[in-house]
């Protein structure tokens, strides 16, 4: 006698027992704690605000912890929570010329005005596997300096004094939010933009070394990669003014990148634009360059077919949060639709035979 | 949970979905975008049908949730269990009782009523989608009314293999103006969606609405000479007898054998207990309890 599966419930929660026994681990172990996630593994928790859209070390930090290290399930349990949260109104726009930079580097000039600063960089280490790392011990101090106190100027601010880069069309109107908003094509730059800094850092990585290895390439340049902390300023409507209510780490990245001039545009430069939350290099840099790859068709370039290129492609694919749901809910339970697949396959193989059976016999 | 609001959206969240859902009902099949949030289960999972379910939800109404047609399927007990925690609404697990149902891939098997909401869950809302990648290109055909490629596919289907080939998300022509995939049900239930209950489909991922209101024509695409089949095993239950009623093939044992059971647990259980006894059931019904053997 047949009895259908049932217990759906208890299965759930025995589940979740043993996930949470699992994340755990060894309980002879110490436990992690928040603060050491967030002070040890920083740019992991700089990845998770990043695409998870909320500067919130210590969430991030928590989300870390509970996803026993998967960052798109931190992401995830990140925009869960964002997303219930009342909105009270939004910022000015951050002056990254004022931020206090941890490091700035420009590949475009030897020196610029405000110094190249390598800051806390895996740049020029060599990748050999630190031993005594394994041994917990003391850390010698690093040396430090007096820290910048005037603004520093962007790198393609000189370019433009020369005119020889494209500039950008000023507008104060107010962008469009895609978490209020469906995003439609085609996407304005400010919509475009915000999709890209929460995309997933693989994606665009993957993305951005496409146009570098030909597909709609656009040679680049860094001529600028700024990390710091940069004052967030809010108008308060009983005020009346603006108030600084707190401070975000970013990392801002500006692609100087060659271009011959089209049908209605100059020779000049273009720029590619990336600005992420947290110390996140490698991801500004690739949202610069899919960024300038999405601009052709107001350069008046020719669309050449590549990935990078078709706004609709990038930007349906590249938040990993929808992509890793859908990717994944195909474990959830179809043999409905299997079944009338079955029975679909199962006729027109009967029908396949038949005919073959009557051709035989003719 | 009384640290979120009543079945988890804002209340600015749910008056948004709201509108959609009536533009949906004002323009029926067309999909009407909305800012779809992210919510605490995963895109792909049932989060269209979830916020709208959110939407649509009072503290009056009595939910039952359903997967392949069942209500002890585990991604059904999951969404059942999300609105028993942050709305506190009844629940149940008889399509009578039920004033709202969520389902994914299944209408249930008894006639709905006036007085009851059907909710879809829908993965990719869009009926042109595997013809035609691009959301540019297919809102533009569905505003045109250009459906031709839609016909070619279907006319393709038959030159090459004499018939439609396609057995689920079967497409549908609307009021005679939209196209609207119904989801991924089995072309068995095509001939439901004429219904006298509303019927809401929520795309979450893909951000859509669409709805049919009740009694609205809902006509599946075909051709005068291949006329649309809707089709089923050809078996009766073997638990309750139901030779009307969609059914799931079990694999019995590793010799080849099987049943067929119907795909609606519900509709098979009332059967039952109604007194009908299939090939292999047996006399006494059998508890309806989650947690039964």
């Amino acid at each position: 006698m047949y009895v259908a599966v049932k217990g759906g419930e208890r299965a759930i929660d025995n589940a979740h027992a043993w996930l949470a026994e699992e994340r755990r681990g060894d309980t002879s172990v110490a436990e992690l704690s928040l603060a050491q996630i967030r002070e040890q593994l920083k740019l992991a928790v700089n990845r998770v605000m990043a695409e998870g859209s909320l500067f919130d070390p210590d969430l991030a930090a928590l989300a870390i912890k509970q996803s026993r290290g998967d960052l798109i399930e931190a992401i995830f349990l990140i925009r869960a929570y964002r997303t219930t949260l009342p909105r009270f109104g939004h910022s000015h726009p951050v002056e990254t010329a004022d931020m206090a930079c941890d490091r700035r580097v420009s590949a475009t000039f030897k020196d610029v005005p405000g110094g190249q600063v390598l800051g806390p960089t895996f740049d020029y280490t060599h990748r050999l596997l630190d031993f005594k790392l394994a041994a917990e011990g003391d850390l010698p101090e690093a040396p430090t300096a007096a820290p910048r106190q005037e603004p520093t100027p962007h790198v393609t601010s000189f370019l433009r004094g020369e005119d020889i880069i494209q500039t950008e069309p000023h507008s104060d109107a107010a962008p469009k939010d895609i978490t209020r908003e469906p995003v439609a094509f085609p996407a304005d730059r400010a919509t475009r933009l915000q999709t890209l800094t929460r995309g997933d850092e693989g994606f665009l990585l993957g993305m951005a070394y496409s146009t570098q290895r030909g597909y709609a390439r656009n040679h680049a340049f860094v001529g600028e990669l700024r990390i710091g902390t940069v004052a967030v300023e809010m108008e308060i409507p009983e005020l009346g003014f603006a108030i600084e209510i707190g401070e975000i780490e970013l990392t801002e990245c500006e692609t100087v990148n060659q271009f011959k001039g089209s049908k209605t545009e100059p020779p000049q430069f273009t720029r590619g634009y990336g600005l992420v939350f947290g110390q996140t290099e490698r991801k500004a840099i690739a949202m610069a360059l899919v960024d300038r790859a999405l601009r052709w068709r107001e350069l008046g370039e020719d669309n050449v077919g590549a990935a990078a290129q078709d706004e609709e492609f990038v930007l349906s694919h590249c938040d990993n949060i929808q992509a890793t749901g859908f990717l994944e809910h195909i474990k959830l339970p179809h043999y409905v639709d299997f079944q009338s697949e079955l029975e679909l396959v199962r006729k027109l193989r009967r029908e396949a035979e038949t005919s073959t059976a009557q051709e035989a016999a003719e | 949970m009384s640290e979120y609001n009543f079945a988890y959206l804002d209340e600015q969240t749910k008056r948004m979905i709201r509108r959609a859902i009536l533009k949906g009902l004002a323009i029926p099949g067309y999909q009407v975008p909305f800012a779809s949030r992210e919510m605490p289960m995963p895109y792909g999972w049932g989060t269209g049908g979830v916020q709208v379910s959110a939407a649509a939800l009072t503290p009056d109404d009595t939910l039952k949730v359903i997967d392949q047609g069942a209500d002890d399927t585990t991604n059904a007990v999951s969404i059942r269990k999300f609105f028993q925690r942050t709305a506190g609404v009844a629940t149940t697990e008889e399509t009578e009782q039920a004033s709202i149902i969520q389902t994914r891939h299944r209408i249930p098997e008894a006639t709905l009523r006036e007085d009851q909401i059907l909710v879809y869950q829908v993965p990719i809302p869009e009926p042109l989608r595997f013809l035609e990648p691009r959301e540019t290109e297919t809102r533009k055909m569905h505003s045109l009314e250009e459906y031709g490629l839609m016909h070619v596919k279907l006319y393709e289907d038959i030159s090459q293999h004499g018939q439609i080939a396609t057995s689920y998300a079967y497409p549908v022509k609307v009021e005679g103006r939209y196209v609207m995939d119904p989801s991924p049900i089995p072309k068995f239930d095509n001939p439901k969606l004429e219904m006298a209950a509303i019927q809401l489909f929520g795309a979450g991922r893909e951000q859509r609405i669409y709805a049919v209101p009740p009694y609205t024509q809902v006509v599946s695409l075909d051709f005068e000479d291949y006329p649309f089949e809707p089709t089923k095993a050809d078996h009766a239950c073997d638990l309750c007898a139901a030779a009307d009623s969609y059914l799931d093939e079990v694999i019995m044992d590793d010799a080849g054998g099987r049943m067929f059971v119907c795909s609606d647990t519900d509709y098979c259980r009332s059967r039952r207990a109604a007194g009908h006894v299939g090939r292999l059931g047996t006399e006494a019904p059998l508890s309806t309890g989650p947690e039964a053997a």
